[in-house]
This record gives C-alpha cells, structure tokens and sequence, in this order.
C-alpha cells in the first residue's frame, strides 16, 4: 500500500494510530492524582512533538542518512516562522499560503547555504553551516530589524494590511476557519482529554512528512545518501557526483525544517531570532542523536523526548517535591530534596544531559537500539529451552543496519 | 590504436620526476600489465588515468576521447571502472546494495532524484545484482554488511561492483597486495574467470610477478617513472634490463 512493502505499511498505520492517539496515550494519570503533573496530553505541548518531531526527521535525513552534522538548521526554522508571521500580516490570519511560501523560500534559503557550505566536509562542513546561522542570527537581531522587528520579535499589528481579512474571519491562526487553538475537551471519568485542532493539523502534517522520509528512506535516492555517509571515494569511483546528492539532502532537511518553523508560528503567531540560536541547531541535533540517527522513528522519539523532559521536569519545583517526599522525617526528607534539587526545575538541564551521555555512551544507536535491545531480550527469553545462543554457528554479527 | 593511449606523460612533485615521458597503449580486450619496482610511477600513472592527478604533460586518451581534465565520477562514466589496494567498499550497506549502487549508477548517470522510486521495485536492477553476485559466488552473503565479510571476500566484492557496470577498461591497482597466499590464487582464478567469461580490457598494477605472469598477454616495466620494455610475459621473463631494474646493475 502507498507504495511500501507490507511491513513498512504495517510501520507506518501504527505510527498513524499513535499519532492520532497521542492526546489520549499522553494522559496516563487522572487530574486528581499526585502523577497527572507528568501528563503531557495539553495542546501547547502535542503541538511541539509534532512540530520538532518533523525538524528532526527533516535533519535526519542530511545527518542520519548523509552523515552530514548541520549545526545551522535552526536558520531555516527562524525563516519559516518569519514568512508566516509575514503572511499573517499581508493577507490574513489562514495558515496555508504562510506555510505554502514557508517551504518555498527556506528551500532557496537551503540551497544558496548548502552550495556554498558543502564544499566542505566533516567539521568545516559543520562550522561553516554553524557560521551561516550565527549570521542569520545576528541579521534578524539587529540588522534586519525593518523585516524582523528585531528583539521584539514579529508579530501582527492591528494596522496591518490583512487584505484577505473578511468580516468573520477568526482573529488567530486558522486553517479556512478550523481555528488552531480551539479544543474539545472530553472528562470521562477522572481523566480529562484535549482534542486540539492545531495539534491534529501538525499531527497530519507530521505524518505526511514521516511518509516521505520513509519513502526517502526506501528510494534508490536513499541508498546513495546512506552510500555517501559510508564511502564518498568509492561513490565517486562508481560514476556518481555526490554534490548534488548531498545538496539535495540539504535541500530536503532545510524544507523540512520551515516547515516545522512555520508550524511554530501556526500554533502561536510570532516570530523571534532566538528561533535562530544555535542552542536551537544544538537541539535538533541533540534529539536526532538521542533517538537514534539514520533510523526512521528514532528522531520522533528523541524530539518528543527532550521536550517532554524541558517541560515537565521544569515545573517540578521544590513545593512538588516536599508533596513527593512528605511521608519522610523531616531531616531525611530536607536531604533527598536537596539532592535532587539540582536535577529538577531550572536544573532540567542537568538531566538531560546526563542522560544524553549514558545514551551516548550505553547505547550508541540511541533509544531506538533500547528497545531493540528489549525486544531482542524477550524473544530470547520466549525462546527458552532453544539454543542459548542466537547464533551458534558464530558468524559475525551484523551492525545494526542504518535504515531500520 | 588501443583502447587506453598514454603519449608522453610528464608529472614532477616538487623536484621528483614521478613519470617522465611516458608512453602506453593498452589494445582492446587484453589483459595489460604495469610492473615496476617500488617508487618506479605505478600508482602516479594509475592516478592520471582517473582523474585523480593531473599529469604536467602529455595526453590521456580513451576511446578516442581525452580524460585530463575530468572528475574521477566523469571517467567511470565513459567506462573505466577502479579497483583499489585496499578494497573500497560501502560498510555500512549489505553486499547486495554495494552491488545494486552502481548498477543505478550505470543507469541513471552521475546523478537522478529518484526519491519516490523504490529500491525492490526496480526489479531489473535487482535481478542483474544478483546475478552478478552469483557470478562471484556470494549470493547467499547478499545480506550480509559490507564491513563484516573476510578480506578476500571484500575484494570480491568490489570486483562484482566494478563488473556489474560492465566497463570498456577495470584497473586493478595491486589487487592482492597483503593477501595471503591462499586469497591471492582465489583472486587470480576470479580474474581468470573474468577474463574468460567476458570481453574485457584489463590494466594490472601488480607487485607479485605469480600474479603478472598467469593473467598478463602484455608487461610494460616501468621503473624511475619511464617506461623500460613492453613484450608479451615470455620475453620479460628473461630480460636484461628487467632483471637490472629489479635487481640492481652489476658491478664490475
């Protein structure tokens, strides 16, 4: 179906069904117990699984498959967020001629970077897309201000043109009429769920995006990038010119990431240059190392996954924990708060990275090559009686293969 | 005219004369040799021929047309395939997608944005992998990655990889340097089994004389970066200025 094999179909109707379930799986613990602060069933936070979670498979493809390290993609999210925001101003508050032109002129944007970054590779390739962001940075700060409104940031005045803006046209960002921010909210029993429509408007773009990249993934255009990450000589030895491969990686990444920009600005109308940091770039990387690069979901799991950590471990401030550990002595109780004081709240950080380094360093594949450790796990055990070994013939273990 | 004609190649490093005046013409569908002791231009030559240096002097002329200039993806295109001394192959991919990359290659040219194609769809393509994979004998490795076969399978491998392009010229630059005795036969007998199943013209840079002598029609000598003699194996064998070059003048 849809032009994949039976088991990437299988794959990608269960993404489409955790996708679509996500504001009821997110929302394990009912409102009143002392859990539902680790819900992260809410719109606001949805909205940027989705959102992120397209950057990141969008950075995957230059950096998992190409084995290019962008350091620069926050760029392209500042531009896409800026031409919405541009579009809200100009000709209303609908979201799809914004997001139409958004991929449009963050490609542009991709190609003139990428033409001239990729005549380097490794580290200069890297510092090079580091320097361009920093640039872009810097421009919409200061420079450009009349375009970006600098430190202010851009957002929509009521003097604005707005030329498509009708008598009833919704005064917040909408989908011809469908009104982002609106939600159905449904108690049953306990638990209460948020059905936003900006969250299901990501969500489907979400999982269009993750069809290409899957498709990418399968394509004979997949196979040269992953080609390319291996051995660029034997590429080149083989009759294929690997530049414009890899600019059109570049390309692909850069469209990817404005239209998660965009999407920001969809959920929320406006737009800064703090968008354009490079902590931003550092982030995407971040996640697609934490979930796994080259594979297909493992950047989904590390978007979702950092998020879910700066928003919930953020707001857990020392009043919450004194509520956790309430049932300790006193003096035994001052002590673990202040041991865990750090890793909480505005120490979030600190979590993060601590676990980002036992990834790293325990699982090289990410959390992807965690729960294939798992799966592997059980189904050695359900096999108990069978050889121990999985293998007993001894041949070589294969490596993780890239596109799994 | 042979397919490959070098005419006075010149190419200096700083003050090193790597080639000087060097003159080959490799005829179709012969296996050609180029011997020479350490230092004596081999792998400069080899480099002039893809793209990989560019020579100070002379002309590079195959199949009539000339190849200074041209990156080294360019030179495959015409039909001159490389094997190295160390195997270059893909690791990270199986061994049937080290073998299917150049048969897209030899398809669709040096470049195609085929990203809503689908590899096991293009069923043509994936049949003549796996008959070139069966050809060689690693059918049942197709699976296989890359990085974890022996060797001498590499070297198979990259072989199956230049092959499957069916190319007009396959350089081989030492194909069994550090091999052991037991790898370098198997790679001679693939050879001759290449060179009996198939038109093909070869270009053997080789140290190992075991392995010049059961392939090669012709030798070309080379040594401090002119060429010495070019005969057919028989005549080498014995002669004068070969056994100087390698041995070293008598004193006398």
């Amino acid at each position: 179906m849809f032009g994949l094999s039976a088991k990437d179909t299988r794959f990608l109707l269960i993404v489409v069904f955790l996708t679509l379930a996500t504001p009821i799986l997110l929302q394990p613990f009912p409102e009143t117990s002392s859990l539902a602060q680790f819900n992260a069933g809410y719109p606001d936070l949805m909205q940027k699984f989705a959102i992120f979670g397209i950057f990141a498979i969008g950075f995957n493809i230059l950096f998992g498959l190409t084995g290019y390290l962008s350091f620069g993609h926050a760029a392209f999210l500042g531009v896409g967020s800026y031409t919405v925001v541009w579009m809200y101003k100009l000709l209303g508050y609908n979201v799809l001629p914004g997001l139409v032109l958004a991929v449009i002129i963050s490609a542009l944007f991709a190609l003139l970077i990428g033409f001239i970054s990729l005549r380097r590779s490794g580290i200069y390739f890297s510092i090079l897309t580091l320097a361009f962001a920093q640039m872009s940075y810097n421009l919409a700060y200061s420079v450009l201000t009349p375009i970006t409104n600098g430190e202010t940031g851009l957002q929509v005045y009521s003097n604005d043109p707005q030329i498509l803006m009708g008598e009833n046209s919704p005064t917040s960002p909408h989908l011809f009429g469908l009104v982002m921010r609106d939600s159905v909210q449904v108690d049953v029993g306990g638990w209460l769920f948020t059905f936003n429509i900006g969250y299901y408007f990501c969500a489907i773009i979400a999982i269009l995006a993750f069809y290409i990249s899957l498709r990418i993934f399968r394509s004979p255009f997949g196979m040269m990038l992953r080609a390319i990450k291996t051995n660029q000589t034997r590429m080149n030895y083989t009759g294929l010119n690997s530049r414009p491969y890899t600019l059109a990686a570049f390309v692909i990444s850069g469209m990817y990431a404005g239209l998660a920009g965009g999407l920001l600005a969809s959920m929320d109308p406006l737009a800064g240059a703090e968008r354009m940091q490079w902590t931003a770039s550092g982030e995407v990387v971040l996640m697609t190392i934490l979930g796994g690069a080259g594979t297909l979901m493992g950047p989904v799991l590390g978007a979702g996954f950092i998020k879910y950590c700066e928003n919930i471990f953020s707001k857990i401030n020392d009043g919450v924990l004194h509520g956790w550990f309430a049932f300790m002595p006193d003096g035994l109780e001052d002590f673990v708060i202040a041991l865990i004081h750090p890793f909480v709240g505005k120490g979030w950080h600190l979590t993060l990275g601590i676990l980002f380094m036992l990834v790293v360093i325990f699982l090289p594949g990410g959390l992807v090559e965690g729960g294939q450790r798992l799966a592997r796990l059980f189904r050695r055990k359900r096999k108990a009686g069978g050889p121990s070994r999985k293998d007993p013939e001894h041949r070589p273990n294969p490596e993780p293969h890239v596109a799994e | 005219m042979g397919i490959l004609e070098v005419k006075g190649v010149n190419k200096r490093f700083g003050g090193l004369q790597a080639l000087g005046d060097v003159n080959l013409s490799v005829k179709e569908n012969t296996v050609h040799a180029i011997i020479g002791p350490n230092g004596a231009g081999k792998s400069t030559l080899l480099n002039c021929l893809v793209g990989k240096l560019i020579p100070d002097t002379g002309s590079v002329m195959f199949d009539g047309q000339s190849v200074l200039g041209r990156k080294p993806h360019e030179i495959n295109q015409m039909g001159i395939s490389r094997v190295f001394q160390t195997p270059e192959i893909f690791g990270d991919l199986t061994v049937l997608e080290n073998v299917l990359i150049p048969c897209f290659a030899k398809r669709d040219g040096a470049f195609r944005m085929h990203a809503f194609e689908t590899v096991a769809h293009e069923k043509e393509i994936v049949d003549r992998a796996m008959h070139m994979l069966d050809d060689v004998n690693m059918a049942d490795k197709k699976d296989m990655h890359a990085s974890s076969l022996s060797r001498g399978d590499k070297r198979r491998l990259e072989m199956a990889m230049c092959l499957v392009q069916e190319p007009k010229l396959l350089l081989l630059d030492e194909p069994t340097a550090g091999m052991a005795r037991a790898d370098t036969n198997n790679t001679i007998d693939l050879l001759k089994h290449i060179k009996a199943t198939r038109d093909i013209t070869m270009a053997i840079i080789e140290h190992d004389m075991h392995v010049v002598f059961s392939l090669a029609d012709r030798i070309t000598v080379l040594a401090q970066g002119t060429p010495l003699v070019e005969d057919v194996p028989e005549k080498i064998k014995g002669h004068p200025k070969v056994q100087e070059a390698y041995l070293g003048q008598a004193h006398g």
